[in-house]
């Protein structure tokens, strides 16, 4: 009962260079879902000591240098290690072909070259650790980042490195949906997971080389002594931060775009109902995707640029919000009449909806101008983005890895183990991160070391609350992992979806389909297509 | 905790704090009917429509033209007000009244210093009249800092390399803190100053007074209020702890030892050359972080300072 014999891409070859050198998207998936959980746990850890530093005010657990490093890393790490690979990489390679009935991606062996630069990349920026380390924070603004005697030049190349991968990734996808959709799956009958990937495509494409460009002058100005950043050499450190910015906000959205993704699928599938506005929802993502490269200069309301750029920035700033708004509202009528379960998927979906929702509406305080004057560089601002962030894209990403975790690896993981991570992480998570918002409007400014008396019940506050949120990731990566040997199996469709990968058994065949799928019916045909569940429903 | 303020706000002090304040609480209020609308249909679906049986087709409905352009419409309307109102109160942070006073801020790691027009220096603390606009022109030494008065609700970025201004008008006489809002290294946190408004008379007196500080001290009386005031507190200890500079304990004719290898006996020439010249002679085992205090301090200011220091050590020759 408990086997799973069939041949699947699991079982196809053994041994470790079997996968290390696999051009199965399904392997490369997988690999980078272990590269980017290795970056979470230790993005995770640094976070703890942070918090652990900050319970009280003044010295607790290390010196003021060594938690300047430490926030630095956590940024770097989560962000460039972590957060952007994270769904496009692992989920996005494993299920986007699988999706368009595809039996690979379209470039397999770059595929593979994207995750060996991945690692590269990430070695390079972990190295820096034992290099001195960096203290720049992980925006590195110059001139600080070009005077600073720490290993900056490992981390930035690193990420410069990592922008490869990034940029090889998004290629990819680009030409394998363009390409390689099976017969009679044209745009509009796309699940929207793969409309979400398109759209961060598009800006992986075309914004990293400019942070890839951005990063090389730094290490240029560092090693040769040219001024282009450090005013002292006749640079200018404003400059810099146009330049991080129109790479790093559209970033943003490569990082929330493919989680918006997953949500559409998970909502319909466990509302067992038509999603409301397909088209909406999809064109949304697009209009995000171009509207984001114009809003960078949101970042620098303070920064002395001019007051006519500051309020076209902010005005495009406030247009950049309204698709996300209309996908919120899309998903939240399509839950109208559904038949709604509530399986841990759902409940992680369920979570993105409302994190997401205060993590956006507070996104308005930080885009009119008068209020992010006061608000800028507060732990407002780092309160938001853990929001988007972790409520938005961390909330998508693990509910679209409960949801497929039984495709994966064949095998369920424990629903009540699982419903009871959640609920720790949904509450850890506001615990921790809404005192951060009053914090912030009370003037606590961020990357702080040492802060007054005043700040320090709701810094305790917060700190608490990170207990309760690492506790919950624990739980989830421990059953998890056990239910990847040891879980029962799913079998082919485990929760009555409609979209192609639930057609295969699971886990799926190297070549992804026993026979080559046809297109029966659209990807949210719930008013028309009943299909059983294989596993049982409690 | 302020307890003078809101939950969500310090007590405003300025007088462009109501307006902030008008625009972030129209944010709130907006924010909360959307964010309660969406939570309340959130759960209100979510109990109504749960599966209460078998799985079945359901409804098939995927469009509705006048409920998307409503919920497309209305969020814009919003947004653009708090663009609008965001925008206006903004232009108005922006423009500095003419009948301003001027006085010169620069932020260098890891201390504020401000220069008034009367020839007055102080370092960390900025006193000003209350109800009488002041436009602060910034500059900074080294990287970028901000100058944030949480109280004021002001905040701007200050530059090495070009001048940036900010301005404000205090309503309401007290002490408000002043954070440096950019991440500037070591001691960023550190950074603080205060910004203590007083009334016309007041301030009068305390630029008379501060031109003549220090008169009726003896000199070690007054380095040791300097001590503190110039921010020589944030990396010297007085008690022998390690900071990111050699502690002030024993200091006075102690044998140092410097990177470079040589080394020298701490004597007055010595104690002065390392305040105006810091970078002259670093101490082996610390960093070359210590700005210069040339034009920050006066001669007497010197004189009182080293005074100070010897009251601190055992050798006081």
């Amino acid at each position: 009962m408990n086997t799973i014999e069939s041949p699947n891409y699991m079982n196809a070859k053994k041994g470790i260079l079997s996968w290390l050198f696999t051009l199965d998207h399904k392997r490369i998936g997988i690999l980078y879902l272990i590269g980017i959980m290795a970056a979470f746990a230790l993005g995770g850890i640094l976070a703890m000591l942070i918090r652990m530093e900050l319970i009280h005010p003044g010295q607790d657990i290390m010196d003021a240098d060594t938690y300047n490093q430490v926030f630095t890393l956590h940024g770097a790490v989560m962000i460039f290690l972590f957060i952007i690979p994270s769904i496009p990489a692992a989920l996005g390679n494993f299920f986007l072909p699988i999706m368009i009935g595809a039996r690979d991606v379209a470039f397999p062996k770059l595929n593979l070259a994207s995750w060996w630069i991945f690692i590269g990349g990430s070695l390079f920026a972990v190295f820096s650790m034992y290099a001195g380390a960096v203290d720049t924070g992980w925006t590195f603004y110059t001139p600080y980042s070009t005077k600073t005697g720490t290993a900056v030049i490992s981390m930035t190349l690193g990420v410069f490195i990592l922008g490869f991968s990034s940029i090889f990734t998004g290629l990819n996808f680009i030409v394998t949906i363009h390409k390689l959709r099976a017969p009679g799956l044209t745009w509009y009958k796309l699940p929207l997971f793969v409309w979400g990937l398109y759209a961060t495509a598009i800006i992986q494409v075309l914004a990293t080389p400019v942070l890839g460009m951005t990063l090389i002058l730094l290490i240029l100005e560092r090693v040769f002594q040219i001024g282009i950043f450090d005013p002292a050499m006749g640079g200018d450190p404003v400059l810099f931060q146009h330049f991080f910015w129109f790479y790093s906000h559209p970033a943003v959205y490569i990082m929330i775009l493919p989680g918006m993704g997953i949500i559409s699928e998970l909502i319909s599938v466990f509302a067992h109902k038509k999603i409301f506005g397909y088209k909406a929802i999809a064109y949304s993502s697009l209009a995000i995707a171009f509207i984001s490269f114009l809003v960078w200069g949101h970042h620098m309301f303070v920064s002395g640029q001019s007051e006519i750029a500051a309020m076209i920035f902010s005005f495009l700033t406030f247009l950049v919000g309204i698709p996300s708004g209309i996908k919120v509202f899309n998903w939240l009528t399509t839950l109208y009449k559904g038949s709604i379960t509530f399986e841990t998927p759902m409940l992680y979906a369920l979570s993105f909806l409302f994190l997401f929702t205060i993590g956006g509406l507070t996104g308005i305080f930080l885009g009119a101008l008068a209020t992010d004057v006061h608000l800028h560089d507060t732990y407002f601002v780092v309160a938001h983005f853990h929001y988007v962030m972790v409520g938005g894209t961390v909330m998508a990403f693990m509910g679209g890895l409960h949801y497929w975790w039984p495709k994966m690896f064949g095998r369920m993981y424990n629903e009540k183990w699982a419903k009871f991570a959640a609920l720790l992480i949904f509450v850890g998570f506001n615990i921790t991160f809404f005192t951060q918002f009053i914090l912030g409007s009370q003037g606590m400014p961020r990357r702080y070391y040492n802060y007054l008396d005043q700040y320090q019940p709701l810094h305790a506050f917060s700190s608490y609350g990170s207990w309760i949120l690492g506790l919950g990731f624990l739980i989830a990566f421990i059953y998890l992992f056990y239910a990847a040997f040891k879980g029962r199996p799913a079998g082919r469709n485990p929760w009555g979806a409609l979209t192609f990968e639930w057609e295969t058994p699971s886990p799926p065949p190297t070549e992804n389909f026993d026979k080559d799928p046809v297109l029966r019916h659209e990807p949210y045909d719930y008013d028309k297509v009943l299909v059983e569940r294989t596993y049982p429903e409690k | 905790m302020d307890t003078t303020g809101t939950l969500f706000m310090p007590s405003g002090a300025s007088t462009i704090s109501g307006e902030v304040d008008a625009v972030f609480n129209f944010i709130l209020i907006a924010g909360s009917i959307i964010f309660a609308i969406v939570v309340g249909l959130i759960i209100f679906f979510s109990v109504r429509y749960r599966r209460r049986d078998k799985p079945g087709l359901t409804s098939g409905i995927s469009h509705n033209l006048k409920l998307e352009l409503t919920w497309t419409i209305i969020p814009v309307i919003l947004v653009f007000f708090a663009f609008y109102f965001g925008f206006k109160t903004y232009l108005k942070m922006s423009i500095v009244p003419g009948n301003a006073i001027e006085i010169k801020a620069t932020g260098q790691k890891w201390f504020w210093s401000f220069d008034y027009p009367e020839g007055v220096t102080t370092v960390n603390e900025l006193v000003v009249p209350v109800d009488q606009p002041v436009k602060v022109l910034l500059s900074s030494q080294d990287v970028i800092h901000s100058f944030f008065v949480p109280n004021f609700r002001i905040k701007m970025d200050v530059l090495p390399n070009r001048y940036t201004v900010t301005w404000f008008e205090a309503h309401q006489k007290g002490e408000y803190n002043l954070f440096c809002a950019e991440y500037c290294g070591t001691e960023h946190s550190e950074m603080v100053g205060k910004v203590r408004v007083v009334s016309e008379s007041e301030y009068q007196n305390w630029l008379e007074e501060s031109s003549t500080a220090g008169e009726g001290m003896t000199p070690a009386e007054y380095g040791a209020k300097l001590y503190i005031s110039k921010s020589c507190n944030t990396c010297h200890s007085i008690d022998g702890t390690a900071g990111n500079g050699p502690s002030f304990k024993n200091i006075f004719g102690k044998t140092e030892k410097f990177a470079d290898g040589s080394q020298a006996v701490v004597d007055e020439n010595y104690l002065r050359e390392s305040i105006l010249e810091p970078a002259n002679k670093i101490v082996a085992g610390y960093q070359n972080i210590m700005p210069t205090y040339q034009g920050l301090v006066k001669d007497r200011e010197i004189d009182a300072l080293i005074a100070y220091m010897k009251t601190l050590s055992n050798e006081q020759q």
